[in-house]
């Protein structure tokens, strides 16, 4: 389509004229892509090859290749309880928080899905909290919501059933800490994934609930039987996107136990992302940094996977 | 069969009530933080942190908010400038990088195009914030340590946006890029006559997402940006939050002052967020 101009010319004119036409085809697709294939090839491809390379040698202080160890940052870090104890406390915090942020921005679009009036108003109110910044919300959560003093928020409620003030992000045992966490990202992502939901439900064709109601099916059969199996593919790609987002927490947990570069004991968890910024960012070793990226990649990959085959993420996409 | 249906009735009738009910007290328990940031930025700070409960201080003490931006170790006034540069950038110039790429992946048919896209779409695999440490290494390398393109250059590129784009595109009618051709457009002129001007509530979703993930990323610019000169306003929070101070007051007015100018963009772009949003559900 592009030789169109050749057509009515002669036979030996064509192959020049359709090289030309190649020639500004190939040009203008280089143009528009060339950018996006540089950037990519430079951040991602270059970057990870150059990485990987930094995971095999002793690079300290510097990010030039320096002594090749092999697999010795590898071996070093798997050794590290510290690093053993960050990846339990991220699979342990992914095991809790992503079960309880699913049922709640299901639950949550369950209920929003049935409002008649005022639906935007209550929309808006779930979804502004997206827009809120981590370091934001972790300030607020730390310092007014669960701040140790008697006057807190938290603690004037517990006040009120005749509980002691307690400290909560200090408290290890029992873990209080993990309701500041939990809670905190529920404010954040539950908009988010509400959204995804309720776009799911609008799908759900309203003959099929019709044709339901007259066989005597009624709430949760309702429920059991037509929505939660017609929201499955929005079900599994939210699980999806839970499961990494949980697995890359770095930001609240920065924030919240002001460990990162300094005074990490005190902190009572420590995600590997934090562990790896202090590794590179503090410590300045990039190749132990670069291997523990490494693991970590390999870990999320792994569990995203595993996920995808569990819930049947191809059959969804099919 | 009426015995049956009797109790069930009665449910129906006490529902909506119900859910009525539950509805507003959650919709008022998501709203409740924005409403104890701003009154704790308005307080001072022994009212604060007075056990007696304060609904709204009496004196609004709207100097707070100015003492912020003349606290010298805070550099909030340059750090504000410096997010809203970078989402200022970051935002039109990755969602016209993706759209580009996104139209010629889609339309302009030339070999290996696919092992092309191929390669975009495998950078999807690798989870975004692991990859601190090797983007580190290139910007790094290339002198961009504390420096504003060192924070802005990786976020131009967005693989999924350009998945995204590529699957609008495919969709577009071809009888309209043969009229434009009938018109002597070529491919870049047929890409921004007509492609982009039709895909704007995409452009716009896309571009407000991305507005809102540069404004509130944290560990790039953490990573990135040691120096004041490049710090961005969640830089600048977070290092007044961990530095033991005591300005409560000062930490609540220095929150709304980073949430204000997003949350006042979001309401207003939200019609195309909750689009951008449902449209491609997976933006982490």
């Amino acid at each position: 389509m592009t030789a169109a101009p050749t057509v009515g010319t002669g036979p030996t004119a064509a192959p020049a004229v359709r090289k030309r036409a190649d020639l500004r085809t190939w040009s203008a697709f280089a143009l528009l892509t060339a950018p996006m294939l540089l950037g990519l090839g430079l951040f991602k491809y270059l970057a990870i090859g150059w990485s990987f390379l930094l995971s095999l040698s002793d690079a300290h202080g510097s990010i030039a290749l320096g002594h090749w160890v092999g697999l010795a940052n590898y071996r070093q870090l798997l050794a590290d309880p510290a690093f053993r104890r960050s990846l339990g406390q991220i699979l342990l915090f992914t095991a809790v928080v992503v079960p309880v942020t699913f049922a709640a921005s299901l639950g949550l679009a369950l209920l929003v899905h049935r409002v008649r009036r005022g639906r935007a108003v209550v929309r808006t109110a779930f979804l502004v909290p997206t827009a809120v910044s981590y370091v934001a919300a972790s300030l607020l959560w730390k310092m007014c919501l669960f701040n140790g003093l008697p006057a807190g928020i938290a603690n004037t409620l517990g006040g009120w059933f005749k509980m002691a003030a307690v400290p909560w992000l200090q408290t290890t045992s029992p873990p209080l800490y993990w309701i500041v966490l939990i809670t905190l990202r529920l404010w954040l992502q539950v908009g988010f994934y509400l959204v995804l939901f309720l776009a799911g439900l609008q799908q759900i064709p309203r003959e099929l609930y019709e044709a339901a109601a007259l066989d005597g099916a009624g709430g949760l059969r309702l429920l059991r039987r037509i929505t939660l199996p017609m929201l499955r593919g929005t079900s599994v790609a939210v699980l999806m996107l839970q499961l990494i987002a949980a697995f890359q927490a770095f930001d609240e947990f920065y924030n919240l136990f002001d460990s990162g570069l300094s005074g990490t004991a005190a902190a009572p968890v420590q995600t590997p992302l934090v562990y790896l910024y202090s590794t590179a960012m503090g410590a300045q070793n990039y190749g132990l940094g670069s291997a523990g990226a490494f693991l970590l990649t390999g870990l999320i990959v792994g569990a995203t996977l595993i996920q995808g085959r569990v819930t049947g993420f191809g059959k969804a996409a099919r | 069969m009426s015995r049956a249906t009797a109790p069930s009735r009665l449910g129906r009738a006490l529902r909506p009530g119900l859910r009525g009910v539950s509805v507003g007290l959650l919709t008022a328990l998501f709203l409740a933080p924005f409403y104890l940031m701003l009154r704790n930025a308005l307080m001072d700070s022994t009212a604060l942190t007075s056990p007696h409960w304060v609904w709204w201080p009496a004196h609004l003490r709207w100097g707070n908010f100015a003492a912020l931006f003349t606290d010298p170790t805070l550099h909030l006034g340059r750090s504000l400038a410096n997010s809203l540069l970078i989402a200022g950038i970051t935002a039109p110039v990755s969602t016209l990088l993706a759209s580009a790429a996104g139209y010629a992946f889609a339309r302009i048919p030339v070999p290996g195009r696919g092992l092309l896209l191929g390669l975009v779409v495998a950078t999807l695999m690798i989870p975004g914030s692991v990859t601190f440490v090797p983007t580190f290494v290139v910007v790094g390398s290339l002198g961009g340590v504390n420096t504003l393109w060192g924070v802005i250059a990786p976020g131009l590129f967005n693989p999924f946006a350009v998945l995204l784009f590529r699957n609008f595109y495919l969709g577009l009618p071809t009888e309209i890029e043969e009229a434009g051709r009938l018109d002597g457009l070529g491919w870049l002129g047929l890409y921004r006559r007509l492609a982009l001007p039709s895909s704007g509530p995409l452009l716009a979703s896309l571009g407000a997402l991305a507005f809102i993930d540069s404004w509130n990323a944290f560990l790039w610019p953490l990573v990135i940006g040691q120096d004041p000169s490049a710090w961005t306003a969640q830089i600048a929070l977070s290092t007044f939050l961990t530095a033991q101070t005591v300005n409560l007051p000062g930490l609540f007015a220095g929150a709304v002052v980073t949430i204000a100018p997003l949350v006042a963009m979001f309401l207003i772009a939200q019609r195309y967020i909750v689009e951008g949003i449902t449209s491609s559900g997976l933006k982490g």
